[in-house]
């Protein structure tokens, strides 16, 4: 007669079933880890940074971001992500958006496989060398010949390489939202006699806003966080004060802002002049998980609907 | 003016359906959103062919002039006699320690979450969120992380500000990649499968090894090939962690290390010093061609895993 402890198997199967249970969710578990660690250590710095500066919260709204004399005026930083980011997202939305529609909507299935893997080779181009390409063509032959800023490396072309990284981002989460729209709709569009343009920007695109409205969330994180574009072609060089919010002027992300902090020549690491990198770092944390959350949210909002 | 009887009636309506099908009635709308489409996407592409031209054009003498021997030069502050060797060392360290930590690590995590995990359990939804947080984690504050961890913590392994810490790093950058599409992978399994596995009476583990992993390797082995593109590509959580840009002499797991990606960063805004042939703007134009086929190798090879896959489950 069968029993349960046939079922069971043999104890050494058993065993080996417990162990390799334990080592996956070890794995899994450690994941958590990761994110408890990096707000711990980014907690533990920026206390030390406030500690450095004896609370003196005034150090932290005072002309400027001059970190040698222990100046930080966060307007400098904020300000500055905010243009660099503003300028890269009017680059990346609307030809981000047009790349998605014309993919999703348009383009014949064989111009789509070619065109889709060459928006992926964009997306995988590295940072440096999009930064590399602002300095040596953007920011000299096309933003210093067009506007004539006071400084070859500005605001505007840093902005612009930004956008650059983030136009794939934003082209292919909108794209999966246009995508995942019924062609009942589009049927049902066509069927009353609409011609294509009102079923695109009367049906699909309605019907895909919110997927549409987290790639513009998404894509403003990536970027608000990207470091190299900003650090190389923000024009910022260390220190200086408050550029004001013309995007024709230099200036610094809070991302450059902590390779400054890290990457200087004679930066002793107990200052307040490298701490403040952790300080920063715990503002654009926050910042990008809010950003994220909200972004995820939206996503998760058009895959319950259809 | 004619009597309209039934037949003209018809006659009329045909008139003027035949005049709306064949003269130009023109979709004008249709046409802006065209063009407004298309002038996106070539604009889209123009910027990618555009950087691909500057970083060709700019490295073409040099590359020409000096070969191999431009990648086997270790760093410094001779533009005619530097090369990339001390930067690609650290590269090829990093893709390893990804290959070797992350991505058993990701595909681990996702087996639990997939196979193991109860969907409705506080701890699986925690971890889920927390994964996809990890995702959008800008690259520069994991360069903290691993400064303090890997750097300072793990000190006496690593060697402090060595390769090895920035590997590390990078494999903690990617494993949320890892683990997202890994996931994936392993959700597309067909259950079918699985009760195929537990009805011949395999257990858990058996039916993992044997069904599950082996139908998901493909899509498992994309999001692979394309972390480790990422991690290659990353500069700034190195300049965190503390990579070498001046003179490194000697390459080392546990002594300082550099990487293409920082090599690239400090060329571009060097001047040229006089009496030299080259700019150390075209070292730059020249590791970014190198970074850019590597790179690209790697992408390439993930998207014809891709299609291949695709391919073979459609003709399934």
């Amino acid at each position: 007669m069968l029993t349960v402890a046939d079922l069971e198997g043999s104890p050494r199967q058993r065993r080996r079933e417990r162990t390799m249970r334990l080592v996956f969710q070890t794995a899994a578990v450690a994941t958590i880890v990761v994110s408890a660690l990096i707000f711990f250590v980014l907690a533990r710095g920026a206390v030390s940074f406030l500690v450095h500066i004896d609370w003196d919260l005034s150090k932290l709204s005072d002309t400027g971001w001059f970190p040698r004399r222990e100046r930080f005026d966060l307007r400098t930083i904020v300000v500055g992500s905010v243009i660099m980011g503003s300028v890269a997202m009017l680059v990346a939305v609307p030809l981000g958006l047009g790349v998605a529609v014309y993919l999703s909507e348009y383009a014949r299935p064989g111009v789509r496989r070619v065109l889709k893997p060459l928006i992926e080779v964009l997306a995988g181009v590295p940072s440096v060398i999009v930064g590399y390409f602002v300095l040596r063509f953007i920011a000299p032959d096309l933003v210093a010949t067009l506007f004539n800023p006071t400084n070859v490396r500005n605001m505007l072309a840093a902005g612009i390489g930004i956008g650059i990284l983030v136009i794939p981002i934003m082209a292919s989460i909108s794209e999966d939202a246009l995508r995942a729209v019924p062609d009942a709709l589009r049927e049902a569009s066509y069927g009353m006699g609409a011609r294509k343009v009102n079923t695109v920007t009367r049906v699909v695109v309605p019907a895909a806003v919110s997927g549409l409205v987290a790639a513009f969330i998404i894509a403003t994180s990536r970027a608000i966080g990207e470091t190299m574009v900003a650090t190389m072609a923000g024009g910022f060089d260390g220190s200086g004060p408050f550029t004001g919010y013309s995007p024709l002027e230099s200036g610094l992300t809070m991302t450059a802002a902590m390779t400054n902090a890290a990457g200087g020549t004679d930066q002793d690491v107990g200052g307040a002049s490298f701490e403040v990198l952790y300080f920063v770092g715990m503002l654009l944390f926050l910042i990008t998980i809010a950003l994220n959350t909200l972004g995820d949210r939206l996503v998760k909002r058009i895959r319950h609907r259809y | 003016m004619p009597l309209m009887t039934p037949s003209r009636a018809g006659a009329a309506a045909a008139d003027s359906v035949r005049s709306r099908i064949t003269t130009r009635d023109r979709d004008v709308a249709g046409i802006v959103m065209l063009a407004v489409l298309l002038v996106a996407m070539l604009l889209t592409l123009l910027a990618l062919f555009a950087l691909l031209a500057q970083v060709v054009g700019e490295s073409a003498s040099l590359l020409s002039a000096r070969g191999l021997d431009f990648v086997t030069s270790p760093i410094g502050s001779d533009p005619d006699q530097i090369g990339i060797w001390s930067g690609l060392y650290g590269t090829i360290v990093i893709g390893a320690m990804v290959l070797v930590v992350a991505i058993p690590m990701g595909v681990g995590a996702a087996i639990y979450l997939e196979e193991y995990a109860r969907d409705d359990s506080r701890l699986t939804r925690a971890i889920m969120v927390n994964i996809r947080n990890l995702a959008g984690v800008p690259a520069v504050i994991y360069g903290v992380l691993g400064l303090i961890i890997f750097t300072q913590w793990l000190g006496p392994i690593t060697g402090g500000k060595s390769a090895i810490a920035a590997g590390l790093t990078m494999a903690v950058l990617v494993l949320p990649i890892v683990v997202i599409t890994s996931i994936e992978a392993i959700r597309a399994v067909p259950s079918g499968l699985r009760d195929a596995g537990y009805g011949v009476g395999a257990s858990r583990w058996e039916t993992i090894r044997d069904h599950v992993l082996p139908y998901a390797a493909p899509g498992i082995l994309t999001g692979t090939v394309l972390s480790i593109a990422r991690a290659l590509g990353e500069a700034a959580p190195l300049i965190i962690v503390g990579a070498v840009t001046g003179l490194l002499p000697e390459t080392s797991l546990t002594g300082f290390f550099s990487a293409v990606p920082i090599l690239i960063f400090q060329w571009t805004g060097r001047s040229q010093p006089p009496n030299s042939e080259f700019a150390f703007t075209e070292s730059a134009a020249a590791a970014g061609l190198v970074l850019l086929v590597i790179v690209f190798f790697f992408n390439a090879a993930a998207i014809y895993l891709r299609n291949r896959f695709e391919r073979r489950r459609a003709g399934q």
